[in-house]
């Protein structure tokens, strides 16, 4: 398979807007979770979210686009400049060298609720020329292509939390078949009354009130998990472009990929991680590794007893026969569940942790649960990291697994 | 590609479509050349500017759903479920049984353009107390709205209901999902990832809100006097779509898999692509370009020559501006071809069920080519001289298919086509 490269990163998130805002608040270890601002969730039994505060959308979207637009789509256009500029990359003379394949989870939901509200309140007549293309779930991706004149082949995949490493996915078979560079990953800002409220009916999200007690994965006092807006925008290129190109920089290779489903049940998991260790497996063995070259995991870290009981067996199953326990961290504590952008900017945070040789600590694992042969990486530490495999799911049982690894001249 | 590559074949359809039950009751409307299409009885349409749709007269549970999946699923999930189970019944595949293929190499990719839109709606009547409260109330939610936002709800059912743990997605690129869902089903075999893939689409937009953001842009039709004949896709009086719902399920399974254990093969997929016009959300230019480069790159995927193509199931929407695009990307993309083909707009019969719409198409094609007859533009009556090519007016037509594309268009920009393959065409 062709190892494609990272070129370019975009993150919008939480932690903050930009790959070095972001990647120094993880390392600092700053929580960015905190009470929810823009509307009173009190009926909610939720109090926290993981907000963007510090994203201004005039900084990065045209006020013509942006009435036209949800904000979902915003932190999308925003990330997706930000990966281009981080990339150097400027359109190809050939409009169809780049594609668009990002993932979505909920559309645009703050526009959307507005249309609705109007339709039942007042009428037809009052639902705007806009809403037909600002709530589905193409919208980001159709705007970035016209914006920035992509006319390669595009794709939208909707895997709820697994949905960013799935749309690596797809972007490879893209690739394979000739178009040499692809914008990945995706965003989400579904903190909204409508959005958080169908949020809350999966059952899984903390009801605490302090940022410390609640979104706490792998730790004995687990609870479930808080939400969160944003998510990043990566820029993937087939080595030889890059290379003609004169790419600037390579974050890194994407060198497998494995996804498989439950399908067991219709919200509950596999009461087994069966097919959790299997997309893990099939990752590895995509990138011709073993267990031993993987010098860290970027969990899904739910936060649910249940869930990250089943993600560490899934965990222990492929690697336990190790020497030594690896190590194992869930950086989406810091952030909130940002559905399928939790998973892009889970690659981001890989990437940037491969870059300096840091794994980024799991917020509030206080008390971790008893995990063989597994290195629960609770605050950021300095150590080597060179190949990253970083999982997702997705609720009703999707299983993604990344490899990632340096990117070698002459390698791949 | 290589000579090692892996082949993809239809082994099994089924269809949800309107004015019909089931795939054979739907090929049996459109041969017949009948519409579908009437005035909206799922809510008074009095205040709308559209007031026709192509409505299914559907009854999950008459399909043999229980009531649970019922109770938790919007529509198009159980539209998908009801279309799925006559695909995979269809395909003989044995789920359940010792004679199952491996399930951990069944994928499942499900196309949706607007997901569970209806059911949102409604909740959202309930929760806001009929748009009066912006701070929704939670005592009035369902269970299950979870998976009303997210639409990867309905590749769980499908994964779940025949067991498949290979990978499962929704593919959600507005009105070319079910072509893309259908597209990326054969890559996964394609490519080594499975061996057999549940793959189609479903929508069921036929729902105030989507009435009424389709009215303000005028691209439905305002013809409320003639439901049966509001859709006229290429003729010179169409102003706009019918809106529709529905679902169509294809069983996609590797050539040598389908052969082992000697299974009906329907057609062979030989090609698809993908293009975006980076032009606007809605518009379209008048010239095809993009959708010209996505027929000829589908068609050299499968190495076919422009002159082997005998039909084209056409987007065909009804809108002034569609049919003039796609009629000049057909043009520009088949050459001199183009004046000899068949080209027809099921749409014309079943309406526009948005995303869904894709994989009907490509099960009207699948049967076209099977079964040597191309389906019918019903409605056309009045030449555009802009729409110069043979769209099968009003009645089906006895043909011999060996190469068959069904294309499609959306919002966002996106021009998909697929190429189908009659079983005996010789490969060069």
């Amino acid at each position: 398979m062709t190892g494609l490269l990272v070129t370019g990163i975009g993150v919008v998130a939480p932690t903050g807007v930009g790959v070095e805002a972001h990647w120094s608040s993880l390392v600092r270890g700053e929580p960015a979770i905190g009470p929810i601002e823009g509307f009173d969730p009190a009926r909610y039994g939720v109090t926290l979210a993981g907000q963007v505060r510090d994203f201004d959308p005039e900084a990065h979207v045209a006020p013509q686009l942006k009435v036209q637009t949800d904000r979902w789509t915003w932190m999308s256009l925003a990330a997706a400049t930000l990966a281009a500029q981080d990339a150097g990359y400027e359109a190809p003379e050939d409009a169809y060298a780049t594609s668009v394949f990002l993932a979505a989870g909920s559309g645009g939901n703050e526009f959307s609720q507005h249309e609705i509200q109007g339709l039942w309140a007042k009428g037809p007549k009052s639902v705007g020329a806009y809403q037909s293309i600002a709530w589905f779930y193409a919208a980001s991706t159709g705007q970035i292509s016209i914006r920035d004149s992509y006319k390669g082949p595009s794709g939208v995949v909707v895997s709820e939390g697994a949905g960013g490493l799935d749309s690596i996915g797809w972007a490879r078979r893209v690739v394979r078949r000739g178009t040499p560079a692809v914008l990945v990953g995706g965003t989400e800002a579904g903190v909204t009354p409508y959005g958080l409220l169908c949020q809350v009916t999966s059952g899984r999200l903390s009801t605490a009130t302090a940022p410390e007690d609640a979104y706490k994965p792998f730790d004995r006092r687990a609870n479930g998990h808080v939400v969160g807006e944003g998510g990043a925008i990566l820029l993937l290129e087939e080595p030889g472009a890059a290379r003609a190109r004169g790419a600037r920089q390579v974050w890194g290779e994407v060198a497998g990929y494995g996804a498989t489903h439950d399908a067991h049940h219709h919200e509950a998991p596999a009461p087994d991680a069966t097919q959790y260790a299997r997309a893990i497996r099939l990752s590895l063995a995509d990138a011709g590794l073993t267990p031993d070259d993987v010098d860290l995991v970027v969990a899904d870290g739910a936060g649910v007893p249940e869930l990250d009981a089943l993600e560490l067996a899934a965990i222990g199953d492929v690697f336990g026969g190790r020497t030594t326990p690896v190590p194992v961290t869930a950086p989406s504590s810091w952030s909130g569940r940002l559905m399928a952008g939790g998973s892009a900017l889970n690659v981001a945070t890989a990437l940037l942790a491969m870059r300096d040789g840091i794994m980024p600590g799991t917020a509030h694992l206080d008390d971790p649960v008893e995990a063989p042969g597994v290195d629960l990486v609770q605050h950021s530490r300095a150590q080597r990291v060179e190949t990253v495999v970083v999982l997702a799911r997705g609720y009703g049982g999707f299983n993604s697994s990344l490899v990632l690894r340096p990117h070698r001249e002459g390698t791949s | 590609m290589n000579a090692t590559r892996r082949r993809v074949v239809i082994t099994g359809i089924g269809v949800v479509a309107p004015g019909s039950m089931g795939r054979e009751g739907f090929w049996d409307m459109l041969t017949a050349g009948r519409t579908a299409t009437r005035r909206i009885t799922f809510f008074d349409p009095s205040r709308f500017r559209s007031q026709v749709a192509a409505e299914v007269d559907f009854d999950g549970r008459a399909q043999g759903l229980t009531a649970h999946e019922v109770f938790r699923n919007d529509r198009f999930v159980q539209m998908a479920m009801v279309a799925a189970d006559e695909a995979v019944a269809d395909s003989g595949l044995a789920f359940g049984t010792g004679d199952a293929p491996d399930p951990d190499r069944v994928g499942v990719t499900l196309g949706s353009a607007v997901g569970a839109t209806m059911r949102l709606e409604q909740e959202y009547v309930a929760v806001s107390d009929a748009g009066t409260h912006w701070l929704v109330d939670p005592r009035y939610a369902s269970q299950f709205l979870h998976q009303a936002l997210v639409p990867s709800c309905g590749a769980t059912e499908l994964a779940v209901r025949f067991g498949a743990h290979g990978p499962a997605t929704v593919v959600s690129t507005g009105c070319t999902s079910g072509i893309d869902a259908v597209g990326y089903g054969s890559q996964l075999i394609e490519d080594g990832d499975a061996d057999v893939v549940i793959s189609g689409a479903s929508d069921a937009p036929i729902s105030p809100i989507s009435m009424a953001c389709f009215d303000t842009i005028r691209a439905t039709t305002g013809n409320n006097a003639d439901p049966e004949h509001a859709a006229k896709p290429f003729d010179a009086r169409r102003d706009g779509f019918v809106m529709g719902e529905g679902s169509a399920v294809l069983v996609l399974e590797e050539l040598e898999h389908a052969r082992r254990r000697g299974a009906e093969v329907y057609c062979e997929i030989s090609g698809y692509a993908n293009r975006c016009n980076a032009f606007h959300m809605t518009g379209l230019r008048p010239d095809g370009v993009e959708m010209a480069e996505a027929i000829r790159l589908a068609l050299d995927q499968g190495r076919i020559d422009a002159d082997e193509v005998g039909y084209v199931n056409a987007h065909g929407s009804g809108t002034k501006q569609n049919d003039r695009h796609e009629t000049a990307a057909v043009k520009r993309s088949l050459g001199p071809t183009a004046q000899r083909i068949s080209m027809s707009s099921i749409k014309s019969m079943v309406g526009h069920s948005l995303g869904a719409i894709g994989s009907i198409e490509i099960a009207a094609t699948a049967l076209a080519v099977q079964r040597g007859v191309v389906p019918p533009t019903a409605n056309y009556e009045v030449p555009d001289p802009e729409c110069d090519l043979d769209y099968v007016p009003n009645t089906a037509r006895e043909q011999k298919v060996d190469v068959a594309l069904s294309v499609g268009s959306g919002f966002g920009g996106f021009q998909s086509a697929i190429v189908l393959a009659h079983p005996s065409r010789r490969t060069p």
